[in-house]
């Protein structure tokens, strides 16, 4: 939240309108079953976030769609899609680079994935690479604590990340290709990096 | 320590496939509508018994929580359980390893859950950022229903029960059950002002429970395998096994399953390959998350990780998230950066947190390098008390007691650092 | 009688209605509380942290705001832990405020200046730096200084929950949540100006008011509004001779606490267009002349004529003294032509209840459905749609409509705007299922038309047959739009025996009728008048005073001690706050001088006797702030309605009389909010 949410960002990328898709708006309905009769506004995240993945952010008219189809006033639109920090109220580059830098992270040196981004992206935080590849982003904790240092790249995680690693997914990025998402020192998941201790067997 | 036979969560790794085969072979589902058919009231009598308290943090018993659910309710009136999911507690990344692993506890613990407490349906809200995790739980909740374990007769027992996934969208404040249920209805995640309580007045303004995702997995194995069973772990009031995860300067951070109330430093030496650089580097540790006051190692050495033993030490379990901290730590800069997290992450709804956090923040921000008067220490010191139970939500007190606990622990080092600062003036002047 | 609990407060035990709560009860209790976000007619929010108390047995200091009573409860507004929490929060809330009330409107009537006297400590803690945030496009009315907002979510909840125009929201969140309404649209509400008053500091203030005066400047005046029919109770602000602004004052029974914009914001129309002397048409055009001449040219032109050639039509701001004196004046020169309602809107002068909104406006709470018919109460009386709104949002109320559509600000079932629908619910067809005390509330959509009493006849009906009347239940009114129309129709000034109303009266000048007073009659077709010698007797250059012969300056509503009915048929008196601009005078006056100069001088020469006169005339009148039930009989005409669409009856909101079409305000709002209306659009 670098900059005021008080009025949308970017108008000269705002469309006039948005529409979804004809699989969106199916995936909509779909949505909208999910919440009793007459609270359908409880669909608003998971319709603001369908938006996103359609547009790669929410535009001013995306949040006016949602909110005809939620029959919400415009503006508890607007308050839901600038509160909550996933929504990009601006475009984004095709690869969202969200670092975590919160304590656990930093712990593990997080400064050195984000020098390793903005070195090998030359571009700082809220910035986007002028290929329209990369944004940088600086995020709070990802809730992948115990695999620091952590970044989300679009949907995945990548975790146990080192300068050379976090150089090696951007890298891989870039070539198109799709890398190996979560931790990148070996380990499976959460247990320990020499192998778990627990449930192991036997016993 | 812990037998694997007494852990629950026996796929914590995912080693093994989240899906239903495999759960069912870990024991999931095994008798359920056998369960169920004990009765409601049976089933929060057996988890009171247990003394299971609240894993969200809190650590509020379990079985009274679910009891607050009326009884009776109007014809027609739904009521939910909202299972919190929204996991984003610095240092906390255990329902994570529940969903993605061994989705079916949690699917199961809904199940024999809302049935305890009369709920119509579940929604499962689960944060934003975990979009591969909710996809497994999504799946796994399709073949749940699909295999007639959920959804209409659930598991065969006449009883009709659906669940929903709710993705959140970035907010750590949507963990606090009034603003998750905000959240879910469509809302920005402010807390309410309390009362009403959900149990009376919660979602869509119908009786609701909201209860964390360790609690709600475990309830199904406490049902099948008794309370005195799981009240035979750990300590009366403070029983069971917990996930801990243990992060930071440990030379293997790792997640574990472990018997409440082992001491911590068994728990960061057998579990997590000890503290980097030995024990004797340990600085300093956050025991349950972000929002709990650090202790320093001489507290370290012999206490135990449970609610009480870490209450009595003027810091709390929490979500039981270790985040060990060792000698080489701005240890100032550590508790800034969770200042930050907090002035970040407040909702704004109301002044003291909404003001409070940005100062408190700032104020620390310039401690890092000493840039301050000496007597901003107990200027610090006091926001955190003008903050502290004055707030809507809990997340004041959140932001305000692990700057307490700096100040508790290292009030020498942030006057050595103002010191030092102001000497380096002088010098320069 | 409520339930009651009896509580503890400062030692001062008080046994007060457990409905309230806490904060309310500290106050019954004689122990002040402050706050910011609380407001009695607003929803609870608790953000704003001022109004902690101490509560025995509670772990922490209470919002007694959001905290309900229970029996026995022992509270501490003074006691240490309740002081720092309020002192806390006054600390907090300075924090990121500028210290610039020097430059700021509401220096003097701030709540945060107020309440930092006695919570704040008088120095700042806190060095960092302060916020700032980016202005906000609230349209002409508003204008924010949004760095001094406290965010207590007041203007939001205003706009939400009373005028049911949700245009402001809080986004973003933490340190940088801005109150906003996020696309630069301003607020289009009728109402939106009560948000300035409800504004505890000086982030929303009076845009047409900016840096005009200071409080202690101004001189108050108790008055009532007559840019619509409502009567609402207002303070007008004055300083010299210029009315600076007005505010609302309470009145329970009518606006409550709010005003509409118009009523707040036309002011500046009072000092445009004016007419400050007396005027008569010469060889070469209007010439200004001496009040002498003017009236002595009057007596010249009567004279020679047959006195029942002669015809008056009052317009819509005419106060009850005027139409008397001008009643009187008629009825000695012995012509029968008269008539208060220059759009025609049908009425049945012998029948009281044929003009009132016989519910009461508070009254509207009692109710269970109401139907519309030929109205748009959210253009027609803003205030009045705020009491439906409220209604609705208590729950268990119905509204439907025959007439235009229209977003009324809560959800109507719209019935179409044909006159069938009228003949079928008439027949049975009710578009409520039980409706126990249902309101028919007509408009001048629906009256003011060639078929008008067809359709007021249709509607008395309905409203029997809906079960409207009943003995202690009158749910059928007429949604009056004119200040001056309930008194006017209260004084009968209506065509005598043998005389003609206003549609006769124009298709007959220059013809059966070759004079006319026009009383600041200026929403008529002025087209067909220049035929007849035309005396213009207002305040305004407008319509009127355009094809008059002789022009008599008068005084605005705010230029003299006047009685006005408002459309519940309450008497209320507006005061003088300043004098008449040059030689213009209240109206009475002229018209009693007149009578002097024609030779048949009134029978009083003061406001005393000429109320006392008029008061033994119609003694309700003399009941002021209280309503004189009209009983019911039957009334209007059982002709067939004419098949024509029921039209709306208000065009610009903003632009509906010589006042507001005078106000650059209300031109530079009818820009921003109604681009589509034409500024000159005829209010009938």
């Amino acid at each position: 939240m670098s900059q005021s949410r008080g009025r949308p960002g970017a108008p000269e990328h705002q469309p006039d309108t948005f529409t979804f898709t004809k699989a969106n708006l199916e995936e909509a309905e779909r949505i909208m079953a999910r919440y009793p009769q007459g609270r359908t506004a409880s669909a608003v995240l998971p319709l603001l976030d369908l938006a996103q993945r359609q547009a790669g952010w929410v535009p001013v008219a995306a949040m006016d769609m949602v909110a005809d189809m939620l029959a919400m006033p415009p503006i508890r639109v607007y308050e839901v899609a600038t509160f909550y920090t996933m929504f990009n109220l601006e475009p984004v580059g095709r690869y969202l680079v969200q670092v975590c830098t919160t304590t656990p992270c930093m712990l593990r040196d997080s400064d050195s994935i984000v020098e390793a981004c903005r070195n090998r992206l030359g571009i700082d935080f809220d910035e986007t690479t002028p290929d329209g590849l990369f944004t940088l982003k600086e995020v709070e904790c990802l809730g992948a604590c115990v695999n620091a240092p952590m970044v989300q790249i679009n949907d995945a995680y990548y975790e146990d990340l080192d300068a050379g690693s976090m150089v090696a997914v951007l890298d891989a990025l870039a070539r198109g290709e799709t890398p190996q998402t979560g931790p990148q020192g070996g380990r499976h998941a959460s247990e320990p990096q020499s192998g778990p201790r627990t449930l192991v067997g036997g016993d | 320590m812990l037998q694997d036979r007494d852990r629950i969560f026996t796929n914590l790794y995912g080693f093994q496939s989240p899906f239903l085969d495999a759960a069912r072979k870990r024991g999931d589902w095994d008798g359920t509508a056998h369960l169920l058919a004990r009765g409601a009231a049976d089933i929060i009598s057996e988890i009171k018994a247990s003394e299971l308290r609240g894993r969200g943090g809190a650590g509020f018993p379990t079985g009274l929580k679910w009891s607050f659910m009326p009884a009776e309710r109007p014809a027609g009136q739904p009521a939910f359980l909202v299972v919190n999911a929204d996991e984003s507690e610095p240092g906390t990344c255990k329902d994570r390893d529940i969903i993605r692993h061994d989705p079916h506890k949690l699917i199961e613990g809904c199940l024999v859950a809302g049935f305890a407490m009369r709920a119509t349906a579940a929604y499962i809200y689960i944060r934003g950022e975990f979009v591969n995790e909710a996809r497994v739980l999504e799946a796994a909740i399709d073949e749940a229903l699909e295999a007639g374990l959920i959804g209409r007769n659930a598991c065969g027992s006449g009883y009709d029960f659906d669940i929903h996934l709710h993705r959140g969208a970035g907010a750590y404040i949507c963990g606090e059950e009034t603003a998750l249920l905000e959240s879910l209805e469509g809302k920005k995640g402010m807390p309410r002002l309390k009362p009403p309580f959900p149990a009376m007045a919660g979602l869509y303004g119908c009786p609701t429970t909201i209860s964390n995702v360790e609690t709600v997995a475990v309830a199904p194995t406490i049902m099948r395998r008794g309370a005195s069973w799981f009240a035979g772990l750990g300590e009366p009031k403070n029983t069971g096994t917990k996930i801990f995860c243990i992060s930071g300067h440990v030379n293997e951070p790792c997640n574990v399953e472990e018997e409440m109330g082992i001491p911590l430093r068994e728990l960061i030496e057998r579990h997590a390959g000890g503290v980097r650089g030995g024990w004797d580097n340990l600085l300093a540790v956050i025991p349950g998350g972000s929002s709990v006051p650090l202790i320093p190692k001489s507290i370290c050495d012999d206490v135990a990780m449970n609610f009480d033993r870490l209450k009595d030490v003027q810091s709390g379990l929490g979500t039981a998230a270790v985040i060990v901290m060792d000698r080489s730590t701005d240890i100032v800069r550590a508790i800034w950066r969770l200042s930050k997290f907090y002035h970040h992450e407040s909702c704004g709804q109301c002044t003291p947190c909404r003001e409070g956090t940005g100062w408190m923040m700032r104020v620390l921000g310039r401690m890092i390098e000493g840039r301050a008067e000496p007597g901003e220490i107990d200027l610090l010191q006091e926001v955190t008390t003008q903050i502290e139970g004055h707030t809507i939500c809990a997340l004041g007190d959140a932001a305000a007691w692990p700057i307490q606990g700096l100040i508790r622990h290292f009030r020498p080092e942030l006057e050595r650092r103002i010191e030092a600062c102001r000497r380096n003036a002088r010098q320069a002047a | 009688m409520a339930e009651t609990v009896t509580i503890t407060v400062d030692g001062v035990e008080i046994e007060v209605d457990r409905r309230l709560s806490l904060l309310q009860a500290c106050e019954l209790a004689g122990a002040e509380v402050p706050r910011f976000c609380f407001h009695d007619r607003l929803s609870i929010a608790g953000n704003c942290r001022m109004c902690l108390v101490e509560v025995e047995k509670a772990p922490k200091p209470v919002a007694s705001c959001a905290q309900s009573l229970m029996d026995g409860m022992v509270v501490s507004t003074k006691s240490g832990v309740a002081r720092k929490a309020q002192r806390s929060a006054m600390e907090f809330l300075l924090i990121n405020h500028p210290l610039d009330c020097p430059i700021c409107d509401q220096g003097g009537e701030c709540d945060l200046q107020d309440q930092a006297m006695g919570y704040g400590t008088g120095i700042s803690r806190y060095g960092e730096q302060k916020r700032s945030v980016q202005e906000k496009n609230f349209g002409p009315l508003i204008k924010t200084a949004m760095t001094r907002c406290i965010h207590c979510t007041r203007c939001i909840r205003f706009l939400d929950e009373v005028a049911g125009v949700p245009a402001l929201g809080a986004t973003g969140r933490s340190e940088s949540m801005e109150i906003t309404n996020y696309i630069e649209q301003g607020i289009a509400s009728e109402l939106s100006g009560n948000i300035i008053d409800l504004c505890p500091v000086g982030a929303l203030t009076s845009g047409p008011y900016a840096f005009v005066a200071r409080p202690w400047e101004l001189v108050t005046t108790e008055s009532v509004d007559v840019m619509d029919a409502t009567g609402s109770n207002v303070r007008v602000d004055s300083r010299g001779r210029e009315v600076l602004r007005v505010l609302p004052r309470l009145h329970e029974d009518i606006n409550e606490e709010w005003i509409s914009d118009k009523t707040r914001f036309a002011i500046d129309g009072l000092v445009r267009r004016r007419l400050d002397q007396p005027w008569m048409r010469g060889g070469k055009g209007l010439e200004e002349v001496s009040w002498e001449r003017a009236l002595g040219a009057i007596s010249q032109h009567l004279e020679s004529r047959d006195a029942t050639r002669v015809a008056a039509i009052a317009g819509d701001l005419v106060d009850c003294e005027t139409l008397f004196t001008m009643k009187r004046l008629m009825a000695a020169i012995g012509s029968p032509h008269l008539d208060c309602r220059q759009d025609g809107m049908a009425a049945d002068p012998d029948v009281r209840a044929s003009w009132l909104l016989n519910s009461t406006i508070a009254g509207i709470e009692e109710a269970d459905a109401c139907l519309l018919i030929g109205t748009l109460p959210r253009r027609e009386a803003a205030i009045v749609n705020a009491r439906l709104r409220k209604r609705w949002v208590a729950g268990g109320f119905s509204v439907a409509s025959v007439g235009p559509a229209d977003d009324h600000s809560y959800p109507v079932t719209e019935l179409g705007n044909v006159t069938d629908t009228l003949r079928r619910i008439e027949a049975g067809e009710s578009p409520f299922a039980d409706a126990v005390k249902p309101l028919v509330i007509v408009g001048k959509g629906a009256l003011a038309r060639d078929d008008g009493d067809a359709v007021l006849g249709a509607a008395a009906r309905i409203a029997d047959v809906l079960g409207a009347i009943q003995e202690d239940w009158n749910g059928f009114g007429v949604l009056n739009v004119a200040a001056s129309r309930v008194g006017g129709l209260d004084l009968g000034f209506v065509p005598a025996p043998g005389g003609l109303d206003t549609a006769g009266i124009l298709n007959g000048a220059g013809s059966v009728v070759d004079t006319i007073f026009l009383l600041g009659a200026d929403e008529i077709d002025t087209s067909n008048l220049r035929g007849a010698f035309v005396i213009y007797v207002g305040h305004h250059g407008d319509r009127g005073a355009a094809v008059a012969d002789v022009i008599l300056p008068a005084a605005a509503w705010t230029e003299k001690d006047a009685t006005y009915v408002n459309l519940e048929g309450r008497p209320q008196r507006a005061q003088r706050a300043v004098f008449p601009p040059g030689d213009a005078r209240e109206d009475w006056r002229i018209l009693r001088a007149l009578s002097g100069v024609l030779g048949v001088p009134l029978p009083f020469d003061d406001l005393d006797s000429l109320r006392e006169a008029m008061i033994e005339d119609v003694p309700h009148l003399g009941v002021i702030d209280s309503i004189t039930p009209a009983p019911w009989r039957p009334f209007g005409s059982t002709r067939a309605m004419s098949d024509e669409p029921l039209v709306p009856a208000v065009g610009n909101f903003y632009r509906t009389c010589t006042i507001s079409r005078a106000s650059p305000t209300m031109s530079l709002v009818t820009d921003a909010f109604l681009p589509g209306v034409a500024q000159s659009a005829p209010c009938s």
